[in-house]
């Protein structure tokens, strides 16, 4: 970015001094790009500035149990001991159960928002969807307690219990007590929470493919589905994945509405059924109260693990796009 | 544009400012949610009686309010629980703790087929929240609860998610009584690493959980059950009978030990000696530096914490927090002349 910057100014001839520069200046162009120049390397600094903070305020934790603190199944703050397993296993699993709950739906939503609904329809739909987008966290959390809870608790529970659970192998994802509030509850609950996401962007990028590629598809012969399938939603697959990746950055960092149906106990346990916590959702319940320097200490690491997590799966996503653009699909 | 709302925004933050200083005290407090309801009304009602003296308390958690305090970014905190020596023995200045008000803690349960009131023994809440007595019909809780028919029923057990003062009392009271709790979750803590169970967020969250959840148990703030009319069971008291929670029974716990009660008022009062007393329960206290540098700040703390002793007292029990005992408030006056 400063590389532009310097040549930009370079442009400008020496003999023409200030008056040349002013007015360019009155031309804008010169501001327009100091302004969001600076602006940009204002998220850098940012960015950079919050994993200082985390590492310096990190320090006590991080001396005291090294690598340790990642596979430590023990949160005691009573004997200053602390590990971050459960919270990373919670946060990775109920993230993974949203995702899977929420990319089907999300994309067939959107499909049909901007290939089979009429315009009008799916204008109205999609207004209502950012509405959604748009809902406090925390609702999405009451609607948790009173309607997700006691139905997961009554019916879908004891429900998956008696068919997968008897399936072997995949039946261990749904044994034990069932207490309504869990992995699984909060997976739906982030599910419902992103899935306006999904379909909000997808929507947008899949109404961005060209007029030409579908028709083009007909011509050859494809039916409707099929144009849409095999062209329209492979031109607009890094859109979309886009849009997934949203969602999964919103599902590992959600704090209230998790807090509220996840259970809190610290657990590591095959069963989607059974209570656990997750990284966001510990800081957020446990940070104003903690005393000792080392328990605010590793509340503190436990956000930089979460930041390193967001950091390698974000990794992974570019990684996935460049690797899929380059099997077909939309042109560079 | 932007430059300008800054400019304006700051000149009337300054002005603000400026208005607070010219003839009022402001004091700035933080810390305890608990004692957050009547806290604010003292205020109030202190703020109308003495117009140059302002208290703006800001409930963030007893944790956030013992930082804050040692940082120097507040004028006193306030505190559910006594600090601990290493706490203390790090500070860079002497902090002495005043106690304000009283509070217990109270068990509430929902078991399907029972709607009667539960007597619970302390063996059976130590063996419930240790994970060893796991069901209702446990002869633990059901030798105490004679005609009461128990359901063989998994007990599931509530505790509160984030630190807690509640949870403070309730383990001080658990690791007094059991011995296993205190060898295997350790002594008072405000966050403990459960041996069993759920976690809810506050009293709303542990009282929510337990209505939706057949056969649970949970441990609430008993003004919050007070309020919201939620019912409760019986603790055993050391003199081994059954105690129901109310503001006299607390009041009258804190009262057994008055005279032996330390001079830095550091001080757990939980399980005391007494037919009546109610054995879950504990002070919350502010805490404020034994050095004032401002010596208007200084004399003004000291006047609102004598108010707080006598006229202050008068509001509790509207707001359900049970009234300190005579010995501890004539202890806590002379205590005052140690801030200087």
């Amino acid at each position: 970015m400063s590389a532009a910057a310097t040549t930009i100014v370079n442009e400008v001839p020496p003999q023409a001094g200030p008056r040349a520069f002013l007015r360019r200046l009155r031309g804008g162009d010169e501001i327009a790009h100091l302004i969001t120049l600076i602006f940009a390397a204002g998220i850098i600094l940012l960015t950079s500035m919050l994993v200082y903070e985390l590492w310096v305020n990190s320090h006590l934790s991080r001396a005291k149990f090294g690598w340790i603190f990642f596979f430590t199944k023990v949160w005691d703050p009573n004997f200053d001991n602390f590990g971050a397993a459960p919270f990373i296993y919670g946060t990775l699993v109920t993230s993974a159960v949203a995702l899977v709950i929420a990319v089907p739906l999300g994309l067939a939503s959107a499909i049909f928002l901007s290939e089979l609904a009429p315009r009008k329809v799916s204008d109205v739909v999609s207004f209502l969807i950012d509405l959604l987008a748009a809902v406090p966290s925390v609702i999405y959390g009451l609607l948790g307690i009173f309607i997700v809870v006691p139905v997961m608790r009554t019916r879908i529970g004891p429900a998956l219990i008696h068919t997968v659970g008897n399936v072997p192998y995949v039946g261990a994802l749904f044994r034990g007590p069932n207490y309504g509030v869990g992995f699984l509850t909060a997976g739906i609950v982030l599910a419902i929470m992103v899935v306006p996401f999904i379909i909000s962007v997808s929507r947008e990028v899949l109404l961005t493919v060209p007029r030409e590629q579908r028709e083009a598809a007909m011509a050859l012969g494809a039916t409707r589905w099929e144009s849409t399938w095999k062209v329209v939603v492979p031109w607009a697959r890094t859109g979309i994945m886009g849009s997934v990746f949203l969602a999964l950055a919103r599902a590992l960092g959600e704090t209230m509405a998790v807090t509220m149906v996840i259970g809190n106990a610290p657990t590591i346990a095959a069963s989607l059924l059974s209570p656990g916590d997750t990284i966001a959702s510990v800081i957020a319940s446990q940070f104003t109260e903690a005393t000792g320097d080392l328990y605010l200490s590793s509340l503190i690491e436990l956000g930089l693990v979460l930041f390193l997590i967001t950091f390698i799966l974000n990794g992974l996503a570019r990684i996935l796009i460049v690797a899929t653009e380059r099997g077909g699909g939309r042109p560079a | 544009m932007r430059k300008s709302l800054l400019i304006v925004s700051l000149a009337l933050g300054l002005s603000a400012l400026a208005l607070a200083q010219g003839g009022t005290i402001l004091l700035n407090a933080a810390g305890a949610t608990f004692p957050y309801p009547i806290y604010s009304k003292w205020f109030d009602v202190y703020h109308n009686g003495h117009p140059n003296v302002q208290i703006n308390y800001q409930p963030i958690g007893s944790g956030g309010g013992i930082r804050q305090l040692q940082a120097g970014t507040v004028d006193f905190g306030a505190s559910d629980f006594p600090l601990s020596d290493d706490i203390l023995a790090q500070s860079k200045f002497k902090i002495l703790h005043f106690p304000t008000v009283l509070g217990a803690v109270v068990p509430t349960y929902n078991i399907s087929g029972v709607s009667g009131e539960l007597n619970f023994t302390q063996k059976a809440l130590a063996g419930i929240y240790l994970g060893t007595i796991t069901k209702w019909d446990d002869s633990e809780i059901a030798k105490a609860n004679g005609g009461v028919k128990l359901p063989n029923a998994d007990i599931v057990v509530i505790h509160r998610s984030e630190g807690s003062g509640t949870t403070y009392i309730w383990t001080d009271f658990l690791a007094k009584v059991s011995d296993e709790w205190k060898n295997k979750v350790g002594k008072a803590a405000i966050s403990v690493n459960w041996p069993a169970g759920l976690g809810g967020k506050g009293n709303e969250g542990v009282t929510g959980l337990v209505k939706q959840t057949p056969n649970s148990i949970g441990y609430i703030e008993l003004i919050y059950a007070v309020q919201n009319n939620i019912p409760y069971g019986k603790v055993q008291n050391a003199a081994g009978n059954f105690v129901k929670a109310d503001l006299a029974g607390v009041t009258a716990a804190a009262g057994a030990d008055a005279k032996n009660i330390p001079d830095d008022f550091r001080v757990s009062i939980t399980n005391p000696a007494g037919p009546k007393v109610y054995p879950i329960s504990s002070f919350t206290w502010l805490l404020i530096a034994e050095q004032i540098q401002d010596a208007t700040k200084r004399e003004a703390i000291k006047d609102f914490l004598k108010w707080m002793l006598t006229e202050g007292q008068k509001y509790n029990e509207g707001l359900s927090y049970a009234q300190l005992p005579k010995d501890v408030i004539a202890k806590e006056t002379q205590a005052i002349s140690l801030i200087k």
